[in-house]
């Protein structure tokens, strides 16, 4: 399949870029953040979202949603790292979405899937313990209780843990950390007893929480896939998350380039514009190449997600770590090239700064995913 | 790999995109097929001792002579000049004009009276290329492709097409993958990793950008088919491929150790990756250096002042 965007892709792109850009530029965080807004969304865009189609954007239409693939969910994930708008897409449209509609029972899908379709439903997939994204060293215990189970542990870094109705919480039914098997997701309902939210303020001031459970009692119904057996389905619903991040940040260096360009073009020193500078000319150019094989790399990660989920974890892995890489770049020279200025808070560059730090963590850092193709091609 | 594609592909790759726009009917009629079959050898005189990066400096006279354009002048590294049978050829037509509207593309055979050439010898050890003389060289003005003093627009049209060329050089790259190739020299640890972590994150960062670098060159073809590539395009792929691949021989080298250091022996095929590692370098400076690429890059697709 061609890597360009087809006649309806750039439409949708379009569109999206519309509503984002006038809705929810770089201000709308800020202002959000300086109002310590206790949702740290806007509840009325997301509603937005959910007229356009794009709550529901991978979930099926039987169950009301677009039934688009992951190269549009990627489209919308790029423009919002544009402005950064902080919204409940990845982690309810995309990862939440992805996890009940492929491990879902009919029954889950059919309860879950609408409400997400229609904005009425938060979710997202609570996963990480320690400081880095290591998803088999999982350890959160699931002991089974009667006909159901019993959850206590904690999760660190939950997106949107503090307004999501739905955690998808990865636990262990069996096996030591470290293991494949032995992993068992769960839902878990937000107000269920014994979980205990706090909401922890990012350096992004985008929306994440620490989630402890103690002694949260389960059905066997809410157990999504199959009992030690989540290892395949979470490496699914991880690559699937791990390629919209990566869209996110493509949309987040090429935002961050071209304000460093427009920069460059119009602030003079030594009475001449900084961008006649040959030095800064060539960082910007080849800065432009990252981000342009960093683009291709994850349009070919997100075709590769559309073509089979299963087998495109090379693809995935080279995407994110390309775009990790390449974020960390274009944020550095953002900064770099606009002196002082770049500094400031009042200024945008240092927002892009932060949101590309919380997006190389989210899923696993570029180190993570190197090591990933590493040992696929075993070496 | 890391040498020059064979001498044919001067033919394929850089004057049949060139002949196809710019050339009249009979030059294609005469041209083209024997490209096609790789009857023809053919070479590039483009640079000079003077004119590299600025080429369009170049001082090569042709003076006109009746039907005919009388050329004068010096050439260098021009690849495979002492094998070759043609040449196309940038010269200067008009020393009065400004440095970029003077200049002709013609093509010539290399056995016409008063061309000379003489080989250079590379570090590699190999002599791939020459300086190349044209004293008083007869070449009839029917021979000019495109217009007379318009050829640096053919000139940088056939640069673009060869520095697509050598931005692909390094992706076809050495056969096996170099994660393997290092573990036969350096060996494994008791989980099967590369039994050096430093090497072995080198060779996974490598071999996370070159994948991406393919999806790109995929992706620079599709954009090319739907009509949305930008013309300088090929210059960023030139940069980042010629600089990868010089980091996968810097790699090969490592890996190699004392083993890829054998410069004459049966037993290193002659010192066959030393020489190719050598020759790697030339990558980021044959068909405009890695710094003209950023520079071409900054100008044209960003449109940076001054530049
Ligand atoms: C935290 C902080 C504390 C500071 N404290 C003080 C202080 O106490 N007192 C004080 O007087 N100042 C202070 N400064 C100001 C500081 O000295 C300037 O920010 C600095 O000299 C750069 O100037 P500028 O911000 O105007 O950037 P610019 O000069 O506009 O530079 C913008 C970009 O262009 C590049 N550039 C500029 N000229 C060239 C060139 N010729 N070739 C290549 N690249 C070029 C720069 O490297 C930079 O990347 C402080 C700045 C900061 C961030
Ligand atoms: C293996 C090989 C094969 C070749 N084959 C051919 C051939 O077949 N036909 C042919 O015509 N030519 C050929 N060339 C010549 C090649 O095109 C030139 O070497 C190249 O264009 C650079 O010119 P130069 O060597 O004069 O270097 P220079 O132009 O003198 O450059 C020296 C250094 O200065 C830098 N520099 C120059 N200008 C700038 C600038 N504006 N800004 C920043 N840095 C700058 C360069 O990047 C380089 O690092 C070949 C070269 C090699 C190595």
């Amino acid at each position: 399949m061609a890597l360009v965007l087809t006649e309806e892709q750039s439409m949708l792109r379009d569109s999206a870029r519309g509503l984002i850009s006038d809705k929810a530029p770089v201000s709308h965080l800020r202002h959000l953040r300086d109002s310590k807004d206790p949702t740290g969304f806007s509840k009325e865009l997301w509603q937005s979202f959910a007229e356009m189609g794009y709550a529901g954007l991978l979930v099926p239409e039987e169950f009301g949603g677009s039934g688009l693939g992951f190269m549009e969910a990627g489209i919308v994930t790029e423009e919002i790292g544009r402005t950064l708008m902080p919204s409940p897409f990845l982690a309810t449209s995309v990862v939440a979405a992805s996890a009940l509609n492929r491990g879902g029972s009919a029954a889950q899908k059919s309860e879950y899937l609408p409400k997400i379709s229609n904005g009425s439903l938060l979710a997202t997939l609570a996963i990480d313990e320690g400081a880095k994204h290591r998803p088999l060293q999982t350890n959160l215990q699931a002991v089974r209780a009667g006909n159901g189970f019993k959850l206590s542990g904690a999760k660190a870094l939950v997106v949107d843990g503090h307004v999501a109705d739905l955690f998808i919480v990865a636990a262990r039914t069996a096996g030591a950390a470290g293991k494949r098997e032995g992993l068992t997701l769960f839902l878990v309902n937000s107000k269920a007893k014994g979980v205990a939210i706090e909401r922890t303020i990012m350096v992004d001031a985008h929306n994440a929480a620490r989630i402890e459970f103690a002694n949260v009692e389960l059905t066997a119904d809410s157990v999504l896939g199959e009992v030690d057996q989540a290892a395949g389905l979470l490496d699914g619903i991880l690559d699937i998350g791990r390629g919209a991040v990566a869209a996110e940040m493509v949309g987040l260096s090429d935002e961050v380039f071209g304000r460093t360009v427009e920069y460059l073009k119009n602030r003079k020193q030594f009475g001449k514009l900084i961008g006649e500078f040959q030095a800064l000319q060539h960082r910007a150019a080849q800065l432009y190449v990252d981000i342009e094989i960093t683009r291709a790399a994850v349009m070919k990660a997100l075709q590769a997600l559309d073509a089979d989920v299963a087998k495109a974890a090379s693809a995935v892995a080279v995407a994110k770590a390309r775009a990790g890489t390449t974020a960390t770049r274009a944020v550095q020279e953002g900064v770099q090239m606009h002196g002082g200025m770049g500094m400031t808070d009042q200024f945008d560059i240092g927002f892009f700064m932060k949101r590309a730090r919380i997006c190389e963590e989210l899923f696993g850092d570029a180190n993570y995913h190197t090591e990933q193709l590493a040992r696929a091609r075993g070496y | 790999m890391g040498a020059r594609p064979p001498l044919s592909s001067f033919g394929i790759w850089m004057l049949g995109p060139a002949l196809l726009k710019y050339g009249n009917d009979a030059q294609k009629k005469e041209h083209l097929p024997k490209i096609a079959a790789g009857e023809i050898r053919w070479c590039q005189g483009y640079s000079e001792p003077n004119a590299g990066s600025d080429l369009a400096s170049l001082q090569t006279r042709a003076e006109s002579d009746g039907d005919d354009f009388v050329i004068t002048g010096s050439k260098i590294w021009t690849s495979y000049a002492n094998y070759a049978d043609w040449i196309f050829c940038l010269v200067r037509t008009d020393p009065t004009a400004k440095k970029h509207d003077g200049i002709s593309f013609i093509l010539f055979d290399m056995t016409s009276k008063g061309v000379t050439t003489k080989p250079i010898l590379l570090i590699s050890g190999y002599s791939p290329f020459c300086e190349t003389f044209f004293d008083g060289v007869r070449v009839p003005k029917s021979h000019v492709v495109g217009t007379v003093n318009r050829g640096w627009d053919v000139a940088k049209y056939l640069l673009q097409h060869e520095r697509a060329m050598i931005s692909g050089m390094g992706e076809r790259g050495v056969g096996r993958p170099l994660g393997q190739i290092a573990a036969d020299s350096v060996g494994t640890d008791a989980l099967g990793r590369l039994d050096d972590a430093m090497l072995r994150g080198q060779i996974a960062s490598f071999d996370v950008d070159e994948a991406a670098l393919a999806a790109c060159a995929e992706r620079a073809v599709d954009l090319a088919k739907a009509g949305q590539a930008h013309p300088a395009f090929s210059s960023a792929m030139k940069y980042y491929g010629t600089e990868l691949n010089k980091r996968r021989y810097e790699i090969l080298m490592s890996a190699g150790g004392v083993d890829a250091l054998e410069w004459e022996s049966e037993r290193s095929r002659q010192g066959a990756r030393p020489r190719a590692w050598l020759r790697t370098k030339a990558n980021s400076i044959e068909g405009g250096t890695s710094e003209v690429m950023l520079g071409i890059v900054a100008k044209r697709i960003l449109d940076l002042p001054g530049a």
